[in-house]
């Protein structure tokens, strides 16, 4: 059985489907009238001159190779390959013969070109599978114009039309030239889901032989000739500005073409979500080589004064909101205490509340309460922030890193006062993401450059730069009350605060499960800037609820697994409210999953295992975490359920690769400030999860289903922080409610 | 400035610069050989790691003075056609996530495969310890390594 769609639509509403980033499907699809466009990447390897275009995500050439454009900025999440894949599974195209090329921005031939938010191959999937299967049926219409044959008895398959009772066949290859001429089709039939011979297997990374041969795939790699090196110093501490500083020296320095003060933003600019403003004025440093350039910034000596509080209303996804940075040098001693008060304090925001909950805590058994904190975190890319940019009088070509082009393009072009339309943003490979690459001022900085310079310029951050910039994962804390009766959880009570942004999703688990529930939040400000940290806020709240699930579970002498299950059951056959944001069976079903894959009921009591589980982003994590006595992690088991998996050895990849950073960033990650300065630079200080304490084994399962695909870049990261928790407790006996876990484990560490 | 000549993959080059340029940079800058990353500037996550004399060596912190006549070796001087052993096991199980340190790491791991054909599980965590990934690729890169030490059969 196949589903008819109809392909015409008018004009997609990014920001519309933007705002429902977390729930609604994109089923638009933006066919490219524009022949002409910048789709064409310029490839530095496998040219393919004779390639036509069937759509603005397919095109073919005479020789059979087809062209499939990935409109979604990489960064090692694998669309690269992922998305091909579901263009030639409902094109019937040879994988053999297809060539993967990164598409540059273009907002009218592509939707959503955003990576992050998990979100790349869910709300991508139906545009893909559409232009899969019109390109496939402009391909089956030509061979039956030309073989004077009704279109519906001809079949397709890898790469061949076939029309069985006349014997006639043809490769894609021959049929490219009358397939590009027609027009596209108004209405397409799409696989049957169960049908899907692509979808579901394992397919090497299409840009894997470029990257173990060193090619120049990412920013720090791309230059034009005459490209001048340019670096940046901002202040060494949030809350300073610049004063002034050594500029004329610098100048005369060996190799140095410019040196300046610069605005990064447009004074009367109304900054969105995504713009950075904690350093408004910076230095740039423009020479000819690198070294040269950073003997100049290790030269550079300057005053910094103290910058005023900023009082701003920012816009995002079409509203506006208030943005507040005070003065001051904060520090992490005076961050712990004001986070402290505010959970002491009594006077927040409720944001849900369902039953009594103080009459269930009078009436209770027994009740506990636990407060959970977690630092801020650096992302710590490997590729430090950079970008190339070449402004030439009113013409803007930038290439490089970045997550999210749409939330820069208004901005670059405030900027530069140049037209939105005049800026050619093009997309590298990026060296890591997790979500800082989402706040690309860095691009903005670069063009800011170039336009002074008169140059191409690539703007580079060192790993000091990158580290003390800002757009840290926020630092929060979480009070838990919870009280059983007859050893079922009665009442669940959850306070958030952070900074600058607090930690509470109402709607989660275990509200829906619990008949007296109260979530309430409070948020303190900062001139400290944060972002996105892969799986916002659940990275820190799946550690406090889970963590506490645990420890009201034993008190309940209940198996953890078990407990967890009897809340779904109950959010499942009687839910409390209506606004409960999971799906009680497919949470239930990885924890099921992770059950069974780590032998869960059969391990001996002197195993160490610890179990989390998590919905973020639209997918459900489980992972089971065992220790070892020495606290090395042993084995862990992740369960994971995103529906259909697409390309699944790059799915285990990925969540093992996230299991690992769960585990780096719960024993390790940690940024401390004092008197506004980042107490870490560089990886001397700021520890890194390396191969000697990465899981020994990690086994990953999947939910099997036919549910159209979510996301796993972020899903599987945050129950990785109380499991390992949960873990630690059985082999120390020590309950862990600070992060990073290691300060807590070995005070010498 | 001074002038140095160097044995870069096979190939004499000669380079002027300041003595204490890192070799980094040189390979970059006035080599356009980019496969060598950069990731801290401090010899702390090995992105920059090439070969001098068969060694694994942090070419972010070697400056071009101390190189000599070393026969230096990058990812690119490795193979073009990703035919090193190596850089086939990283293929073939598809090690990479983002990318961006692999040439690091396979340049540490085929040091130590030259040196040492048959590592012990230790042999390699020591070895590669000091190389940074930030995706988590450890688990892929200890199993790629084991591959070309007949571990994986164990």
């Amino acid at each position: 059985m196949t589903t008819t769609i109809k392909t015409a639509v008018g004009r997609r509403q990014f920001l519309k489907a933007g705002a429902a980033a977390g729930g609604g499907l994109m089923i638009n699809f933006a066919w490219s009238a524009d022949m002409t466009d910048k789709t064409e990447f310029k490839q530095r390897n496998k040219p393919d001159e004779q390639a036509l275009k069937l759509n603005a995500y397919l095109l073919i050439a005479p020789s059979g190779d087809i062209t499939a454009m990935v409109p979604n900025p990489e960064f090692g999440q694998n669309v690269m390959t992922s998305m091909p894949m579901v263009l030639a599974e409902e094109m019937d195209a040879d994988w053999q013969r297809v060539i993967a090329k990164q598409a540059n921005y273009d907002a009218r031939a592509y939707d959503r070109q955003f990576t992050g938010g998990s979100q790349s191959i869910h709300q991508a999937w139906n545009s893909l599978r559409v232009a899969g299967a019109s390109a496939r049926q402009m391909l089956v219409a030509a061979a039956a114009q030309q073989w004077q044959v009704p279109a519906s008895e001809i079949s397709t398959e890898q790469s061949v039309l076939r029309h069985h009772s006349s014997g006639k066949q043809s490769s894609y290859g021959a049929m490219a030239s009358a397939a590009a001429k027609l027009s596209t089709p108004e209405e397409v039939s799409l696989k049957d889901k169960a049908d899907f011979k692509l979808i579901g297997n394992s397919k090497k990374n299409t840009v894997g032989e470029d990257i173990v041969t060193g090619k120049p795939l990412f920013g720090l790699d791309y230059k034009t000739e005459g490209t001048l090196v340019a670096m940046i110093v901002h202040p060494p501490a949030f809350g300073q500005e610049l004063a002034s500083a050594n500029l004329a020296a610098i100048k005369k320095m060996d190799g140095i073409v410019d040196a300046f003060s610069f605005e990064t933003v447009k004074p009367d600019y109304q900054n969105n979500y995504f713009d950075s403003n904690a350093f408004p004025k910076l230095v740039a440093i423009v020479g000819l080589k690198t070294w040269q350039v950073l003997k100049a910034k290790r030269a550079l000596t300057a005053e910094w004064s103290l910058r005023p509080a900023i009082n701003e209303t920012i816009r995002l996804f079409g509203t506006e909101t208030p943005r507040f940075y005070p003065q001051g040098l904060e520090s992490s001693t005076s961050h712990t205490q004001q986070m402290q008060a505010v959970l002491n304090g009594g006077d927040m925001e409720v944001l849900r509340a369902d039953g009594d909950i103080n009459a269930a805590f009078d009436t209770a058994d027994t009740v506990l309460e636990r407060t959970y904190t977690a630092p801020y975190l650096a992302h710590n890319t490997m590729e430090p922030m950079n970008f190339y940019a070449s402004v030439k009088g009113t013409s803007v070509h930038v290439a490089g890193p970045l997550q999210a082009p749409v939330f820069i393009q208004g901005t670059l072009a405030a900027r530069l006062n140049i037209p939105q339309d005049n800026i050619e943003i093009e997309f590298t490979r990026m060296g890591g993401g997790f979500g800082r690459r989402a706040y690309s001022h860095y691009l903005v900085e670069a063009a800011a450059i170039s336009q002074a310079v008169k140059a191409p310029v690539k703007l580079m951050y060192t790993r000091e730069d990158d580290m003390t910039g800002g757009i840290y994962r926020p630092t929060y804390s979480v009070k838990i009350k919870g009280a059983l009766k007859n050893n079922k959880l009665v009442a669940y009570r959850v306070s958030g605060t952070g900074i600058p942004e607090h930690c509470i999703a109402a709607d989660r688990f275990p509200a829906g499960a619990v008949d007296n529930y109260l979530a309430e939040a409070k948020a303190i400000d900062s001139n400290i800037t944060t972002g996105a940290f892969r799986a916002p806020r659940s990275n820190f709240m799946a550690s406090a609820e889970q963590s506490f699930l645990d420890e009201i579970a034993e008190l309940a002498g209940a198996d953890a697994i078990d407990f967890r299950l009897e809340l779904l059951k109950r959010a499942k056959d009687n839910p409390v409210g209506e606004k409960n944001d999971y799906d009680p069976e497919r949470y239930a079903g990885v924890l099921k999953l992770a059950r069974e894959s780590s032998g869960w009921d059969k391990l001996p009591k002197s195993v160490n295992k610890g179990v989390a589980a998590y919905f973020c982003h639209n997918s459900y994590a489980a992972q089971v975490i065992i220790v070892d006595d020495n606290l090395a992690v042993d084995k862990v088991f992740s369960a994971m359920d995103c529906g259909i998996v697409v390309n699944r050895d790059a799915a285990i990849n990925m969540v093992e690769g996230a299991v690992i950073d769960g585990v780096g960033n719960a024993l390790f990650g940690e940024m401390t400030f004092t008197d506004g300065v980042p107490d870490k630079s560089n990886f001397d200080r700021y520890r890194m999860i390396r191969m000697k304490e990465a899981p020994k084994e990690i086994h990953v399962s999947f939910v099997e289903n036919l549910v159209d695909p979510t996301g796993l870049g972020e899903p599987p990261f945050p129950p990785v922080f109380p499991a390992l928790a949960n873990a630690l407790y059985k082999a120390t006996g020590t309950r862990l409610y600070e992060q990073p876990y290691a300060k807590q484990l070995k005070p010498s560490n | 400035m001074p002038t140095y000549t160097l044995n870069i993959n096979d190939e004499k080059q000669t380079i002027t610069t300041d003595a204490d340029t890192p070799l980094l940079w040189v390979l970059r800058d006035d080599l356009d050989l980019v496969g060598t990353k950069f990731g801290c500037g401090i010899a702390q996550c090995g992105a920059c790691t090439v070969h001098l004399n068969g060694s694994a060596v942090r070419s972010c912190s070697l400056p071009i003075s101390a190189v000599g006549e070393s026969k230096v070796t990058t990812i690119e001087g490795l193979s073009e056609d990703a035919s090193h052993p190596v850089q086939k096991a990283w293929l073939e199980h598809d090690v990479a996530q983002c990318g961006y340190c692999q040439a690091g790491q396979i340049m540490s791991a085929s040091a130590l495969l030259a040196k040492n054909p048959n590592p012990s599980e230790d042999e390699i965590v020591e070895s590669m310890n000091g190389n940074i990934c930030r995706c988590g690729t450890y688990g892929r890169i200890k199993t790629a390594i084991q591959s070309l030490a007949g571990g994986e059969a164990k």
